[in-house]
């Protein structure tokens, strides 16, 4: 169902392209999988260059990933990242505002940025014979972008009516930012990327201005280009626009590690609505924090067998079976810069309530840390990340963002070399273990969607004809 | 994880279309039983895109709203005595995903499998049983036509999607395009299993089928695979012709209360259907108006010069008969009114002159040289390869697209825009809270 889209996010996607030298022997499942190499090349600035060629059409992806985002923001200037990239739009001296869109557009191409809470990311689409163009745009505002006042006042304001649209009229939307604000205390996964909306109606020009100062250099940067070329050729281009940039002195972020948590969390959140949702959230690490890497590729693993399509045991047991839940899932990222989340998530069905969904959810990690899942499952789970690997091979603009995030939170893109066999090497006991040691009640944070009434009333204008409200 | 866009505005990609010169040749037959077939080989991954597509679509609903979609639903929830969590675990050892699903025209069945035959053949043996042999058991339905109420009554939270269903509502009147794919909790409450079988019976049939390919595979491969999996599936019929719609005779303006920081507007009238001689005029003519983005007055006026929205858009949506011509924005309530005035009066005054020589000269290079991108992957070509077959355009659709982008001159622009487009005739929509003041 298409409200609970939010947490489905990455999590079901993040399953690697291309892993392993040779084939892959697994039960009912094996590929011999033909690795695309990614080149790479670091430029004397400091700046890395990642080319995946992939000759199956004339197109290109170019896309320039900052090691900034959400998540490196304090108090008091959240939505800064996001603001800055909605201003990286907006000019320089060589290319007034306006004009990177126009030429991208002239030229057949489609361009876009994304913030996440990792980091930020601009990314064209083009023919192929047109990158050039990319990468001579995007090294300009790299480093000479115009911060307007006047067009910032216009621009906070487009970005107020965004937070609007996608949070403060989305209940769900609503519910789930304050659920991660309660769940973190002092991890700054707490905040949300598109900032409070206090701190967007306070934010100057400055902030951004001293966002863009501290973050914006070559060597706090990635280039991945993923399509119809040749990697010396981009090296080349990379090289011939990009080398000349002065790099800066990056700060240390601070760790802001989650404290531990001492108990379950609850919240509610009562806001117009017509659906109640329910969220839970164990502590968990990420690769990049856990003790041992396995213990990710587990809870990989063990979020396959809770939500890994239509025949793993949330739809089997509580949607199918049961018929507790409307709709439910469960996710889990390994890819975070910070520990994250074990997310479950879901609607009752009719005839159910969202204490009976709260316990069926426990009741179903109670399950996992009692009993390991079965061979079946566990096959069944890793023959969907064998498949997913090759199918997404269909898709570059896919595979580009999956090396741009990995460089990004300082993982590096070789560790998707080794995703397919690492998830082949996790063994029943792992999953077991890991749902015992982290999907404790301690770390648990539960919130609560509770509908307030909607008044319905709606009226037409024009006489003679009859309209039905909501 | 949460990604923010810097923008969404090219919403719908089923108006868009394009090629350059290197489309595909598309191969065509028609089955041993009936069936229309489009294939393309892709043999450099091992991988097969298959697209089941019937005329059996939400405008066949009859009154009983809904019932395409839980059909088409319904199929993989119980089939040839296996379960819905059989028939999952089928396709998932072998690593293949099927989905399904139903709009106002059409629905389907996607499989995406490996193509070597140890994990083709029991996906495509899961398929047949979908395809040929559901079940429709009575707990089954029973259970998801509660999860279908469910999300309709979510659909009521959404001041986008009240929006959107007044807008078709107003639009369409009588006519089964105006109700919603998903139906509404009164027509859910009416509809029986045995209804579904009805309509399974009468509209999943080798003749009402479109059926596309894409992958590693040959012709032969090809035409004994759709041979195989439509030999137990009736020959039937074509459907009917779905009635014609009526364009609007007055403007009407639709305003809902609803608790939000923001309005929600939707603007428009009848557009074009799927092979209609003013579509590419029509089409070239919206892009630098309001269909592409950042290029686009409509942005540019309401967003960069104003603040006054984070999208804003129009679009055609070609259907069988004339889908939608839209434009929609959100801005902050007590902005309702200006953004409305704004985005009024740019169509009337594009409509009075047209593009400039330099916007439409932007929107041509913008078209054509776009066109490698929308097929630039096995998964968006299967998709045109239906859309080409179930609305009958031509086998050069592909590679004749840019020639027809780029016929269109400013003299066709404005004649289409004048002959189509009627401001005095206009549905708006208004949901929001500043709708129960005015």
């Amino acid at each position: 169902m298409r409200f609970n889209a939010f947490i489905t996010g990455f999590t079901g996607l993040l399953l690697l392209l291309q892993g392993c030298q040779q084939g892959v022997r697994q039960d009912n499942l094996q590929i011999e999988n033909a690795d695309a190499a990614v080149q790479t090349r670091t430029l004397g600035n400091g700046m890395k260059i990642l080319v995946l060629e992939n000759h199956r059409a004339p197109v290109v992806v170019s896309q320039v990933w900052y090691k900034v985002g959400g998540s490196y923001e304090y108090d008091g200037i959240t939505g800064v990242s996001h603001a800055l990239e909605h201003m990286m739009f907006k000019g320089t001296d060589t290319y007034p505002a306006g004009q990177f869109s126009e030429i991208i557009a002239a030229n057949g191409g489609s361009e876009n940025a994304f913030t996440g809470k990792d980091y930020t990311a601009y990314f064209q689409r083009i023919a192929s014979d047109r990158l050039e163009l990319c990468l001579k745009l995007e090294a300009d505002r790299m480093r000479n972008l115009i911060l307007d006042e006047n067009e910032f006042k216009k621009e906070i304001e487009v970005i107020k009516e965004e937070r609007r649209m996608r949070t403060d009229d989305d209940p769900t939307a609503l519910a789930y930012e304050h659920f991660n604000a309660v769940a973190y205390l002092n991890s700054s996964y707490h905040q949300p990327i598109i900032g409070w909306m206090d701190d967007l109606d306070a934010m100057t020009i400055d902030d951004l201005a001293q966002w863009y100062k501290t973050w914006y250099a070559p060597n706090n940067a990635t280039l991945v280009v993923a399509g119809d070329v040749m990697a010396e050729n981009v090296f080349a281009l990379a090289e011939k626009y990009f080398a000349q940039l002065e790099p800066s002195v990056i700060p240390q972020l601070k760790s802001r590690t989650e404290v531990r948590q001492h108990g379950e969390r609850r919240l509610s959140i009562k806001a117009p609505a017509k659906v109640p949702y329910l969220m839970m959230g164990y502590k968990v690490p990420v690769l990049k924090t856990a003790a041992q890497p396995w213990e990710a590729y587990a809870l990989e693993v063990l979020a396959g067998v809770l939500d890994g399509g239509d025949g793993s045991r949330i739809t089997r047991h509580l949607v199918r079976g049961s018929e507790i839940a409307s709709q439910a899932g469960a996710g889990y990222d390994l890819y975070n810069r910070q520990s994250s989340l074990f997310l479950l998530e879901g609607t009752p069905a009719t005839n159910s309530t969202m204490e009976k969904l709260e316990a069926a959810m426990l009741t179903e990690v109670e399950k996992l840390r009692q009993q390991k899942p079965s061979d079946e499952e566990l096959a069944r789970v890793k023959a969907k990340v064998m498949s997913s690997a090759i199918y997404e091979q269909d898709s570059v603009f896919y595979q580009a963002m999956q090396l741009g995030i990995l460089e990004t939170i300082n993982l590096g893109w070789e560790i998707k070399q080794d995703y397919m066999k690492n998830i082949q090497a996790v063994t029943a006991d792992q999953v077991q273990a890991v749902a015992k040691k982290y999907l404790i009640r301690d770390t648990l944070t539960v919130a609560v969607l509770d509908p307030l009434p909607i008044e319905h009333q709606s009226k037409n204008k024009s006489a003679g004809v009859s309209v039905h409200g909501h | 994880m949460v990604i923010k866009l810097r923008n969404i505005l090219v919403l719908f990609c089923f108006s868009l279309t394009g090629v350059v010169s290197a489309a595909p040749d598309i191969q065509h037959w028609v089955s041993e039983k009936g069936a229309r077939v489009y294939f393309v080989p892709a043999n450099d991954l091992p991988v097969i895109d298959l697209r089941l597509v019937f005329d059996a679509g939400s405008a066949r609903d009859d009154g009983n709203y809904g019932v395409a979609l839980l059909t088409n639903g319904l199929m993989s929830e119980g089939a040839a005595g296996n379960n819905a969590q059989q028939l999952a675990e089928q396709f998932e050892a072998v690593g293949a995903q099927f989905s399904n699903g139903a709009l106002k025209d059409m629905a389907w069945l996607n499989l995406r499998s490996l193509s070597d035959a140890q994990y083709l053949k029991p996906a495509l043996a899961a398929l047949d049983k979908i395809l040929t042999r559901p079940d429709f058991p009575a707990p089954a339905f029973k259970r998801e036509i509660e999860r279908l109420k469910i999300s309709v009554q979510g659909n009521q939270q959404s001041p986008s999607a009240i929006a959107e269903e007044a807008f078709y509502k107003a639009l369409y009147g009588d006519h089964p395009y105006a109700m919603p794919t998903e139906g509404t909790e009164k027509s859910l409450a009416k509809i029986k299993v045995a209804d579904l079988r009805v309509f399974y019976k009468k509209y999943y049939t080798v003749k009402n089928a479109v059926i596309s390919i894409v992958g590693d595979l040959t012709r032969q491969q090809a035409e004994n695979m759709i041979n195989d999996l439509l030999s137990d599936l009736p020959v039937g019929q074509r459907a009917e012709k779905v009635s014609d719609v009526k364009p609007l005779t007055e403007s009407k303006t639709i305003e809902i209360d609803f608790p939000s920081s923001q309005s929600h507007i939707l603007i428009g009238q009848l557009g074009t259907s799927r092979g209609d001689d003013d579509y590419y005029s029509l089409y070239v003519a919206n892009h630098p108006f309001g269909g592409s983005g950042f290029a686009s007055r409509l942005v540019d006026e309401v967003r960069e010069k104003r603040g006054l929205a984070y999208s804003v858009y129009s679009y055609f949506l070609p259907m069988r008969l004339p889908g939608p011509f839209q434009m929609g924005l959100q801005t902050r309530n007590d902005q309702a009114e200006q953004a409305l005035q704004i985005i009024n009066s740019e169509l009337k005054r594009y409509i009075d002159e047209g593009p400039t020589k330099e916007e439409l000269e932007a929107s041509l290079t913008n078209i054509t040289g776009g066109f490698p991108l929308r097929i630039d992957s096995n998964r968006k070509l299967v998709e045109y390869l239906a859309m080409i077959g179930f609305y009958d355009l031509p086998l050069t659709y592909l590679q004749e697209f840019n020639d027809k982008i780029r016929a269109i001159d400013i003299h066709k622009i404005r004649d289409a825009l004048v002959r189509r487009i009627h401001p005095d005739k206009m549905i708006t929509v208004i949901v929001g809270k500043q709708a129960s003041k005015s």
